[in-house]
């Protein structure tokens, strides 16, 4: 059971092969056999995810089963879950039980899912491999010397390792993108505006969009049926209709245009990995697609720019955390100024502080101009760059990521790190949609395909990549960790 | 633009966090390198180019001024560190 997809184990609950009591019970026992060598979960809610497994069977013997219902998943421990701890990774958090459900969180319950409880981050997302999370950091089942990527890398472990089928994460800067590749599961970030930001803890909050992580496209898609659509709650939401995305999977790609933006395949990428990129673009050509060679000529400064606007925003979402209504306080505090100062000092961890004091630094009095109006310019730019591509092309495609996943304290400089992003924090800038796809193995290590499109084109990325996973197996390949320990 | 310990200092004090001397020299070291990264959007000509603020120029949406949420003070308060008679409490701060 912990090797299916989503569609797999709906059909085996439709046809009675086992209840999602069943299969509930199944992935908790192997939660709690196994994630101690992972670390993937924050919380477990065994109780709670029993109780929901119950009501989905009971739905499915009143007849309202729906596509989704009894299926188990995880969500990542940013999304604002009533009477569950959700911590964003950080201590900051450690005490906060939400007294409200995320929008996304109160969609995928109300379609039947079963969630199994919330998964390990970096703190506040602010990371790329998962290390950054005050619970410690997460463990790639493909080796477990490596990170699983992040900031969604609990969400993608647990994929990867079958402890559920799907989980859910959230993308600013790669984070759903990049986890998925070094874990060898299938991500999508939609369109900035697609998915309600309600209830999810806020990072950079003109960039943060949510989306799912699971083992194929069809299932991205299910998923996606499921919580995107305009909320009232979150003014940044598009009002726009939400197509069935499993309708055009099966789609054939003959005449699809493919475009290779030349500035994804330079320096800095490791050469297998473009090696692999390049033998999947074959598959694609094999398929019926044509090939050709673009340009994004402001690729290079999207590090440079996200690092301005996302800390920026960061400085301000976070200034909610005061030690007054919620979160971690300080003991005996002597006045309010140093209240405020040691619960956050106390309650931030390192790469969180670094980026609030970047934030407040660049938007403090005679810095503005200089970094903030200039990001928010050359992000037009960067984001004009990706229109004029999509004149010429259908699709993007390129590494994910230009490494498979590091080794865990390899990466000690946090320069170094942001520049791992290259490929996936120009699309936040823009707000177009992109979805990583298992495309080979580098070293033992799994490498992701990844697939961008112009605003609003999920339905035409899922169906770029279903088509790939209907001829090759790599989505199938699956961790020895998780096989030993079936 | 080169950064310095005061600039560290002042950027955590408008933050309010806490930062210690040890902590805030190391700073200067990170923050100065990233803004030196940071640095390389001086060379791209922004001439004329409008800042973008949502990736697709969405403007707020405005509703009706009507109260639509209802007295959850209580059960919000749940979760605060400290509370009384429905206030939150912090010290004093005028004598």
């Amino acid at each position: 059971m912990h090797d299916k997809t989503l569609r797999e184990l709906a059909d085996a609950l439709g046809a009675g092969e086992f209840s999602s009591r069943e299969l509930t019970q199944y992935l908790l026992g192997r939660i709690d056999r196994l994630d101690g060598d992972l670390n993937s979960f924050i919380t477990v809610t065994f109780e709670q995810a029993l109780a929901a497994a119950d009501a989905a069977d009971a739905a499915r013997a009143r007849g309202e089963a729906g596509p989704l219902t009894g299926l188990p998943l995880a969500l990542k421990d940013i999304f604002c879950t009533q009477g569950v701890k959700t911590s964003a990774g950080s201590r900051m958090l450690d005490n906060f039980v939400s007294p409200y459900d995320a929008t996304v969180v109160e969609k995928l319950a109300a379609a039947g899912t079963v969630s199994l409880g919330k998964t390990n981050m970096d703190e506040f997302a602010m990371g790329s491999s998962n290390e950054n999370s005050h619970y410690g950091p997460v463990n790639n089942p493909w080796d477990l010397a490596a990170v699983p990527g992040g900031s969604s890398g609990g969400s993608a472990a647990a994929v990867a390792a079958g402890l559920v089928p799907a989980a859910m994460g959230t993308d600013t800067g790669g984070s759903i993108r990049q986890p998925a590749a070094f874990c060898g599961i299938t991500g999508l970030k939609p369109t900035y505006g697609r998915v309600s930001r309600y209830g999810i803890i806020a990072y950079a909050s003109s960039l943060d969009q949510a989306g799912p992580m699971a083992r194929t496209a069809e299932d991205c898609a299910l998923l996606l049926n499921a919580i995107a659509g305009h909320d009232l709650r979150d003014s940044t939401s598009v009002a726009r209709g939400v197509p069935d995305y499993t309708a055009e999977l099966d789609a054939p790609l003959s005449g699809l245009k493919i475009g290779l933006p030349k500035e994804y395949f330079g320096e800095g990428l490791d050469p297998a990995v473009a090696d692999t990129v390049r033998e999947a673009v074959r598959v694609y050509e094999s398929l019926g697609a044509s090939v050709h060679e673009v340009s994004l000529p402001h690729t290079h400064y999207a590090i440079p720019a996200y690092y301005v606007i996302a800390p920026a925003e960061a400085s301000s979402n976070l200034s909610r955390y005061d030690g007054v209504r919620f979160g971690h306080r300080c003991d005996a505090p002597a006045d309010l100024i140093d209240l405020y100062k040691r619960s956050r000092a106390e309650g931030f961890g390192e790469e969180v502080k670094r980026r609030i004091l970047i934030g407040t630094h660049t938007l403090s009095e005679g810095f503005f101009d200089a970094y903030y109006k200039k990001a928010q310019q050359v992000r037009r730019l960067i984001r004009q760059d990706f229109l004029d591509a999509f004149e010429e092309v259908d699709v993007l495609m390129g590494p994910a990521s230009p490494t498979p996943a590091f080794d865990l304290g390899a990466k000690k400089d946090p320069v170094s790190m942001y520049l791992q992003d290259i490929y996936t924090i120009a699309i936040n800038l823009a707000g177009i949609p992109g979805i990583s796809v298992p495309a080979g193995f580098v070293g033992g290590r799994p490498v992701g395909l990844q697939v961008l499109g112009t605003h609003f084109a999920e339905e035409r990325l899922l169906n770029v990549a279903h088509r790939f996973q209907q001829a090759t197996d790599w989505h199938l390949r699956r961790p020895a960790f998780a096989e030993e320990n079936a | 633009m080169a950064l310095e310990h005061a600039d560290v200092q002042r950027a955590a004090h408008l933050a309010r966090l806490g930062l210690d001397d040890n902590e805030a020299a190391r700073y200067v070291d990170d923050l100065g390198r990233i803004l030196e990264m940071v640095d390389q959007l001086q060379r791209v000509d922004t001439d004329g180019v409008a800042p973008l603020a949502h990736p697709l120029d969405a403007t707020q949406r405005l509703r009706a001024d009507e109260v639509t949420e209802s007295d959850e003070r209580e059960r919000f308060q749940r979760c605060a560190p400290l509370v009384e008679k429905g206030l939150y409490l912090v010290p004093r701060v005028v004598e």
